[in-house]
């Protein structure tokens, strides 16, 4: 024993799994098309809810000084100036409020104008805990940086793992990466949840674990198939997966374990995000298993590796 | 693959209490820092102001306000230059982005041509090299035109130098506040960020709005001698001059006070070297009283010398707030300034006249404040998801793995503590989202560990010996890992290149927590088993590997 008396840890996982995951493969992978298509359909239609970094306009954290926030009383105190569309809603606990002012006609000073008045009118029951002002040229500036920033990763996630493995693998990750951003952007027009800086942050992090998941299943095909040159190219997919599921399943458990502490414990405003990240995690290991996979099985793989055209695996490690 | 020298084994655990030394300040709250010797490093990890609250502000430069004075100035100093080489002109103004001067005698334009080019400047200095010309002079469409028009780059060049020279000036302001831990940089081509943390009340953040928004650009104009102002509306304009609104309300709305004023100024606040409130000796009002530099006072005592019993305006920020007549030559560059002040805004003036104005007006394009209550708030909270998110982490991967999950979780600590050390050393500022990758990065540290372990426990079954397996846990899994966190690196170097503020800080606590928890699993994980192996190898013949 060293620092620790030895035991072993509890197995949790069934080997020798051979669930039949292909077999599934045109289903799911028709299955996760139909998601993609509605994800899009439900963006078209209904839109995003933007917050204030990428719609303009300002947004004001509020907590009564003494006891429950009066919403009704504000929305009345409020609507009165005349500032267009103001939204309330309850935020955390009872005594806090999100007021949201649409972006006002004209520069960034009508946009400072505005929130001096709301917090005029709020007046001393209240406190502001938050603040945030985002003018008309900043808000456009951070709606292109946010798509660019997107659109950036996965071009290149699909350039590094194109680099490492095959090209076929970097199609399947491509696609099972389309898919995770599509779905959950489309969950958050779905339910019209706000989205703003902090989601696009939440999908890049989805990116990367997603990759980082296909990443671990393909480097495992890629093994098997050297190892096994002449088993068929799905049951050899299959076994890959089978191999992979209880690391794929314990770091999922893992992952989502501290996210639900994140979701639970880490306050409202972080709330959005860990929530994002939590179905980014299921989709991401989702669409390693069923849309890398069987992209890989519908492209072909080359299965002679004797030529020396592989990238060369370092061997070992020295210590 | 599994031997560890004994040198490396000391670096190994060396870095590790250095890392630790590196990063205990954090745990500790400032006063307690303050009691330590002085050889301990004291820094802490910077908060960022969603965890100790204050004011963020953004502000955009009006580029083209700086652009309207630089050509107006042009036309001032063509105009000197054509009067000095004795080429006449009859008319000289601005026209679009460009200044214009017509000549008298349209055979001067050669002579005239050269006199102006002087005006050209280059771009850059003689160190950095320089690359290209501020102004372009060329003739106009009609013989015996000239424009004055700046090039692209004397354009930036000048924004530029705005630009450093308000933040300069905020600065100054901000200090002249008091506590002063503000930081003042400049956000891309034309844009300055103020962090003030700890700003509590809104009411302060008001104040710092008002002190800095406050272009308190002055300027001493001649008020047109015979025109009067409503002359002027009716039928033109006299050329060069402008009407400009007076500073003081109106007892009726739409009654206020207009001044026809020469666009040119005589003297401006740059040439100002003190400026204090006072009262005013009979009415005991607050004033401003001001004392000019040499040249100012030079420029001053020319002028009033010269228009003895005529007004001139003192305009402030494009309003005129006094236009006393002058009754005689005022050589010592002297003055007061009376206007609808209070005691706090003439304070604030005479504050922000010392610290010099600003080249343009500065607007706000993005304010993000966030009040203390909400910045403790959000530490608590983020306190506790991590503990709690490192526990759940630390009792399921020992469930798993055993004591091998044991030694994980030893790696986990490390991570962790290496996290924080190189986020204090390099001075990353911690936000909220940051918390959260951190958080994630413990994650992901396991995910590490769980490639290694499964490879041993496949191995195993395969029929392998103990030691190849573990040594094969090592080896295969290594490539895996680095393959998958180098993805997850490139989306969170990306996040870092485009984003901001907090997303900033996430990107960088999750790029420094991946580096780190590679290290982790790989270097401290490998060492604790290898430990184990050399403790177990003796003792039995068939080793029972606790994974």
């Amino acid at each position: 024993m060293f620092l620790v008396p030895d035991f072993k840890g509890i197995d949790f996982f069934p080997h020798n799994t051979r669930l039949p995951f292909m077999r599934y493969k045109t289903l799911c992978f028709g299955l996760s098309l139909v998601f993609m298509a509605l994800s899009l359909v439900v963006i078209a239609t209904k839109g995003f809810n933007y917050g204030v970094d990428f719609k303009g306009g300002a947004l004001i954290e509020v907590r009564a000084t003494s006891g429950t926030a009066d919403i009704p009383a504000m929305r009345d105190k409020l609507n009165a100036l005349g500032l267009g569309d103001i939204q309330i809603q309850s935020f955390g606990t009872p005594a806090d409020a999100l007021v949201r002012v649409e972006q006002q006609p004209g520069s960034e000073e009508e946009q400072q104008a505005a929130m001096k008045k709301v917090v005029e009118a709020l007046g001393s029951g209240y406190e502001q805990r938050r603040v945030e002002v985002v003018g008309p040229a900043v808000s456009s500036e951070l709606r292109r940086t946010g798509i660019i920033a997107v659109l950036a990763s996965v071009l290149a996630i699909m350039a590094y793992v194109w680099f490492r493995f095959e090209w076929q693998f970097a199609a399947g990750v491509v696609v099972a990466l389309a898919h995770d951003v599509l779905v959950t952007a489309g969950i958050f027009s779905l339910f019209q949840m706000e989205f703003d800086l902090s989601t696009v942050a939440a999908l890049l992090t989805i990116l990367g674990y997603s990759v980082n998941d296909s990443v671990v299943v393909a480097d495992r095909i890629r093994e098997n198939l050297r190892k096994y040159k002449k088993m068929a190219l799905p049951e050899l997919l299959n076994l890959s997966i089978n191999e992979t599921l209880s690391r794929t399943v314990l770091t999922g458990v893992t992952t989502i374990a501290v996210l639900l502490a994140l979701f639970f414990l880490g306050g409202a405003v972080i709330r959005n995000f860990t929530f994002a990240m939590l179905f980014g995690v299921i989709i991401g290991t989702y669409s390693s298993i069923f849309i890398a996979a069987p992209i890989l099985d519908y492209l072909g793989i080359k299965r002679d590796w004797s030529d020396a055209s592989t990238k060369p695996n370092p061997g070992g490690m020295r210590a | 693959m599994l031997h560890f020298d004994r040198w490396k084994i000391i670096s190994i655990i060396g870095t590790c209490l250095l890392g630790l030394l590196i990063a205990l300040p954090n745990f500790f709250s400032k006063e307690t820092l303050a009691g330590w010797p002085d050889y301990l490093p004291k820094r802490q990890m910077p908060l960022g102001l969603d965890l100790q609250g204050g004011a963020h502000l953004l502000y955009a430069m009006d580029t083209a306000e700086l652009k309207k004075d630089w050509l107006l100035s042009l036309k001032d100093d063509a105009r000197k230059q054509l009067r000095d080489a004795k080429i006449g002109f009859s008319a000289a103004g601005v026209q679009g982005d460009a200044a214009q001067v017509r000549l008298v005698k349209p055979e001067d334009s050669a002579k005239a041509l050269v006199e102006l080019k002087k005006l050209i400047q280059p771009v850059g200095n003689a160190i950095l090299g320089t690359s290209g010309f501020n102004v372009a002079v060329a003739e106009g469409t009609e013989p015996g035109t000239f424009t004055l028009k700046p090039t692209d780059q004397g354009v930036q060049e000048r924004v530029q130098s705005a630009i450093t020279a308000a933040i300069d000036t905020i600065g100054r302001r901000v200090n002249g506040l008091g506590v002063s831990e503000a930081t003042v940089v400049q956000q891309g081509r034309d844009r300055i960020l103020i962090q003030y943390p700890g700003l509590a009340e809104a009411k302060d953040i008001q104040r710092l709005k008002d002190l800095v928004g406050k272009t308190a650009k002055l300027t001493f104009h001649e008020v047109h001698p015979s025109t009067t102002v409503a002359d002027a509306k009716s039928s033109r304009i006299p050329l060069g001059y402008k009407i400009a609104q007076s500073a003081e309300k109106a007892d009726e709305p739409g009654s206020e006070r207009d001044y026809l004023i020469n666009e040119s100024v005589i003297v401006s606040g740059e040439d100002l070297v003190d400026a204090q409130p006072s009262f005013d000796q009979q009415t005991n009002a607050p004033i401003i009283s001001f004392r000019f530099n040499q040249s100012g006072a030079v420029k001053f005592g020319d002028y009033t010398s010269k228009h003895i019993g005529e007004p001139f305006a003192a305009v402030l920020d494009d309003k005129v707030v006094t236009a006393p007549r002058i009754i005689s030559a005022i050589r010592d560059g002297s003055g007061q300034i009376t206007g609808n002040f209070t005691v706090e805004s003439a304070n604030e003036l005479a504050l922000q006249l010392r610290s010099g104005s600003l080249p343009a007006k500065l607007t706000i394009v993005e304010e993000r404040s966030v009040g203390p209550s909400l910045g403790a708030d959000s530490i608590a909270s983020g306190r506790t998801a991590g503990l709690i998110g490192l526990a759940a982490t630390a009792i399921l991967t020992v469930l798993a793995y055993g004591t091998f999950g044991v030694y994980a979780v030893i790696g986990l600590l490390v991570h962790g503590i290496m996290v924080a050390a190189l986020m204090t050393l390099v001075g990353t500022t911690l936000t909220l989202p940051g918390i959260a990758g951190f958080v994630l990065t413990i994650a992901m540290a396991v995910d590490a560990n769980v490639l290694i372990y499964e490879r041993m426990r496949e191995e195993l079954r395969a029929g392998k010996t103990p030691i190849a397996a573990i040594d094969s846990g090592f080896n295969r899994a290594f490539v895996t890992i680095v393959d998958s966190q180098l993805t997850t690196l490139a989306a969170a170097i990306i996040m870092f290149w485009l984003g901001s503020g907090p997303i900033r800080g996430f990107a960088v606590t999750l790029s420094l927590g991946i580096l780190t928890s590679v290290f982790a699993a790989v270097t401290i994980t490998r060492l604790l088993v290898s430990m184990w192996l050399k403790d177990a190898k003796p003792r039995s013949r068939t080793l029972n590997v606790p994974v």
